[in-house]
């Protein structure tokens, strides 16, 4: 059951630590609304994710620059937005971590992360730049009223 | 929570114990800095006990990668040792169970190196 408070948002700093204060509040946030540990754990990681991506990426670890960090809960799902103040990026443009030339590449796993830890997951370029990416998870209730169908979280915006 | 490792020898392999979280910044950087160390003086055969690990993130993961690519090009072997469920998981997502060799037995995965 989705929590009281439908709409959280936190602005937060280019800096390391944000990535583990936005991970630890979506985790709470998690375990509110009611999915399990795993689930959960899920979250919690496309979230660090997304925020890392943001941070590094995004803002090139710029100071000057934030990250707007929303969780608002739909009917019958999380959504989670992370917007950067960067120069943006193609989806389609990101290489394929599971390629064989990829596999010993360092870098380049947190949106292919996202992708599987999420049901939805979209990149948008922000409305005044930057990139912004948009998940959502099903919330646990809905999992056994809708037969696991959900909508793009683009077209609910 | 903070990365720690402890390094020891059995046989001939170095084995590195680590506790806690593989993530971007101080965790990301001790493997990294502990593969380093280990390279330089000299070892070859490497094993990372990663039994108390049960969270690694993407830099983690590419940190992992580094330390196998580190080791391969000194003509070393890095191996992988008692995974949690969710690591495993994980490798097996990224498909890096693929590239290392993932062992569930210390003693076993001593005697695998060549």
């Amino acid at each position: 059951m989705a929590p009281q408070n439908k709409r959280i948002e936190v602005t937060l700093e280019s800096v390391l630590e944000s990535v583990d204060l936005a991970e630890s509040i979506v985790m709470r946030v998690s375990d509110a609304a009611g999915f399990g540990e795993d689930d959960c754990h899920r979250i919690g990681m496309s979230i660090r994710e997304g925020v890392i991506n943001a941070y590094n990426y995004g803002n090139q670890k710029d100071r000057k620059k934030k990250i707007f960090f929303t969780i608002v809960f739909e009917p019958e799902k999380m959504v989670v937005r992370i917007l950067d103040q960067g120069p943006g990026f193609e989806l389609s443009a990101v290489p394929d971590p599971l390629a064989e030339e990829n596999l010993l590449r360092t870098s380049g796993r947190g949106i292919f992360l996202m992708r599987a830890f999420m049901d939805e997951f979209i990149v948008k370029h922000g409305p005044e730049g930057g990139a912004e990416l948009i998940m959502a998870k099903r919330l646990p209730d809905s999992r056994h009223d809708n037969g696991g169908s959900a909508s793009s979280p683009e077209k609910e915006s | 929570m903070t990365l720690h490792a402890t390094c020891r020898d059995n046989s001939d392999v170095a084995v590195v114990d680590f506790s806690g979280r593989i993530t971007l910044g101080e965790g990301s950087a001790l493997l990294r800095d502990t593969i380093r160390n280990l390279t330089i003086i000299g070892k070859k055969k490497i094993l990372l006990n990663l039994a108390d690990v049960d969270y690694i993130d993407s830099a983690g993961i590419g940190e992992l990668v580094g330390a196998y690519t580190t080791v391969a090009n000194a003509s070393g072997e890095l191996k992988l040792l008692n995974l949690t469920k969710r690591v495993h998981d994980l490798l097996q997502i990224t498909k890096l169970v693929t590239v290392f060799d993932v062992q569930n037995e210390e003693w076993t995965a001593i005697h695998s190196f060549k």
